[in-house]
């Protein structure tokens, strides 16, 4: 039993120098990916937010309807879509653009939703008090709701930002070089599928583990953390 | 066509993944520390891992030790086991809420702990995971696209087939995308509603 | 000094078919105190709402110091002002609400000097003095670095009424400040009230409590159902009631 683990394990070191730099390039491919399409999808999710919450019947239906659908709808099929489907219409992406744009679309429709009531948990009589101190809705919105907003939502972007770093592995279905086509491909080569796709799938718990347990952490920070006054 | 399979899946998966969430839940109330430090890793590892590497791992590697698996049972073991996962966090943090003074009650009463369970425990803590279980329920839905990276003959698949039968890319993969949210969107509306009743009732 | 500081002209208020105000007008000299009393639901809080653009009044037009309150005139039509303007002309107001709604992540100094700070552009340093001044007027000075969760009701509400006083406001807006506290804490607010009265303020003030009104008003507006059934000083509307709404509601409320 010992012998057979460490046969195993002797696989790794034989092939290091092959897998190791390409391991690692493609790591590095991963991690830009969640990073870009993270950004993508707060920034998004923040202008699908306030629209949501705006006061044109038109833009509140047009974000409430966005990000229905991007909550319905499989990251899959939105990166096969805008991977191969534009592509009779003229609009050629890469692989890795794809990927970005597909996953922030994707992300933007929950974080819309955690941003929303992030912001909305805040009791409407705070707005009301800072009006009536002569703020403006902007200074309420800078000085009153956001400083307070911030810390609800945290947690819920936390996670995610797991969940993008996850999907990312999804993108390896439209070629993109990323960690699991790295590791499929090398899979394949080498007719070792076993070794590459446990070696892929550790990398991936490295890189997200230490994010959860972070998220847990600040979720009990929050919950031991101030109560709100309510007021009635 | 391919909806079928999809539809299949998700709720063969759906299944698995309940019982073994539930199991998993119930074993960890045991409090048997070894015990529950292993399951405490499965649900760690299977959380912080991609769906699909997972399937990989099952579908492609199981293979070299001499199983083989077809696509659509490898799937169902994939999603269910993640679901599992999932779902025993759910089972747990809704067997948690329910007050440990009602379960001193029932023993006050005379219940034994199995008949606690049974009448008292389960019977809320359903009212409670109902909602986290119906959003498990459209991830699973999306999720099971990914199986199609496995040759499950779902969704996705088929659609990939008929792009390349009929080089209508655009229009293909738009009805995919609305197949899979006329599937969802119900089940959306739904978790809503139980959302909403659920703080009536509380 | 002869112009009324506040004036209230034909007010109509409707929230949706729902009609809660049906034609208010009132005036208030500068240092006055007007209570205005009546049963639930009759417009009392809607009415001091509109006073200071909270509600936007469906008709009729509001005036401060004789200018015009939360419009513009432009030629013969009025249009509402925008939310800068507003504003700006809210901050000569001072609120007090019935649920205090002071602001959780701030402490009590904050929250009173935040509004001067942000608002009328002081630098940290005055604001944080005012709020100082503002808090110790309210005997809250012990609290300063206190968050409000940490404040019984009657604290709370006692650091809300130093935030209004900081805006050093030309009138101040009280609606039911006490009716959410629990009975033993009302004593502590209705005393800075009373004292604030004795400087010399004016106050309008939405309440429930006929005694302290009849104490610190020199005039009362009974309201029911919109409209104003009778006004005048406390020894008339309090002791010696005319109309047979106010009779009742008197009696009701026991006093």
């Amino acid at each position: 039993m010992i012998d057979n683990i460490r046969d195993f394990l002797q696989v790794y070191v034989e092939n290091w120098s092959n897998w190791g730099p390409q391991i690692y390039a493609a790591v590095g491919v991963t991690i830009q990916l969640t990073v870009a399409s993270f950004s993508m999808a707060i920034v998004l999710g923040l202008l699908l937010a306030l629209g949501k919450m705006s006061r044109f019947p038109l833009l509140r239906a047009f974000c409430v309807a966005y990000v229905e659908v991007a909550r319905g709808i499989p990251v899959l099929a939105i990166l096969f879509l805008l991977y191969f489907g534009l592509v009779p219409l003229g609009i050629v992406f890469d692989a890795f653009t794809a990927s970005v744009i597909g996953l922030g679309l994707s992300a933007a429709g929950y974080i819309a939703e955690v941003l929303r009531a992030g912001i909305q948990a805040i009791h409407k009589g705070q707005r009301e008090a800072a009006l009536a101190v002569g703020m403006t809705p902007m200074m309420t919105f800078r000085y009153i709701i956001l400083p307070q907003a911030f810390r609800i939502i945290l947690p819920p972007l936390l996670n995610m930002l797991i969940i993008l770093l996850k999907d990312t592995s999804i993108c390896s279905l439209i070629s993109t070089e990323e960690l699991m086509l790295r590791a499929k491909d090398l899979a394949m080569m080498s007719f070792l599928p076993m070794h590459l796709f446990l070696l892929a799938g550790v990398i991936y718990f490295l890189l997200a583990w230490p994010l959860s347990i972070a998220t847990r952490h600040l979720e009990k920070v929050m919950q031991r953390g101030r109560r709100q006054t309510f007021g009635i | 066509m391919g909806a079928v399979t999809t539809i299949g899946i998700t709720l063969a998966s759906f299944s698995g993944a309940i019982i073994l969430g539930l199991a998993l839940a119930l074993i960890r109330l045991l409090g048997l520390r070894l015990i529950n430090v292993l399951i405490s890793g499965y649900v760690e590892i299977l959380r912080n891992t991609p769906v699909l590497a997972q399937l990989f791992i099952i579908y492609f590697s199981l293979p070299s030790l001499g199983i083989m698996i077809d696509p659509v049972p490898a799937a169902i073991i994939g999603l269910s086991l993640n679901g599992g996962a999932v779902l025993s966090e759910v089972f747990r943090s809704g067997l948690n809420a329910i007050h440990h003074g009602q379960r001193e009650a029932a023993l006050a009463v005379g219940m034994t702990p199995w008949m606690n369970l049974r009448y008292i425990i389960l019977p809320q803590t359903w009212r409670i995971t109902l909602p986290p279980l119906g959003n498990y329920a459209i991830a699973l839905l999306k999720d099971t696209a990914v199986v199609s990276a496995i040759a499950a003959p779902e969704i996705m698949f088929w659609a990939r087939n008929l792009v390349t039968s009929t080089f209508q890319t655009t229009f293909v993969y738009i009805l995919a995308a609305i197949l899979y949210f006329c599937l969802s969107f119900p089940l959306a509306r739904l978790v809503e509603r139980f959302e909403r009743r659920q703080s009536a009732w509380l | 000094m002869s112009n009324p500081l506040l004036q209230v002209e034909g007010l109509h208020k409707n929230f949706g078919a729902l009609k809660v105000l049906k034609g208010i007008n009132m005036t208030m000299h500068r240092g006055h105190k007007t209570a205005i009393i009546g049963p639930s639901g009759c417009g009392k809080s809607t009415m001091l709402r509109c006073i200071n653009y909270m509600e936007v009044p469906t008709e009729g037009h509001i005036y401060l110091d004789g200018e015009l309150f939360g419009e513009r005139k432009i030629n013969d039509s009025y249009k509402i002002m925008s939310d800068k303007e507003l504003a700006a002309q809210r901050a000569h107001i001072g609120m007090v609400f019935q649920g205090f709604y002071l602001w959780p992540h701030l402490n009590a100094r904050d929250n009173v000097a935040i509004g001067p700070m942000r608002v009328k552009d002081l630098s940290r340093a005055n604001a944080t003095e005012l709020a100082e001044a503002m808090l110790d007027k309210v005997h809250m000075s012990h609290k300063f670095e206190e968050y409000p969760e940490r404040l019984s009701g009657g604290q709370q509400q006692r650091v809300a009424i130093a935030r209004a006083l900081a805006q050093q406001p030309k009138l101040m807006l009280f609606d039911e400040p006490t009716s959410a506290l629990d009975p033993e804490l009302i004593g502590e607010v209705l005393n800075v009230i009373q004292e604030l009265a004795e400087e010399g303020r004016s106050m309008v003030l939405v309440t429930h409590e006929i005694n302290f009104a009849r104490e610190v008003a020199d005039h009362v507006i009974f309201l029911h159902d919109g409209v104003i059934v009778e006004q005048g000083p406390p020894s008339e509307v309090l002791d010696n009631p005319q109309h047979e709404r106010l009779i009742s509601f008197l009696r009701q409320i026991g006093s």
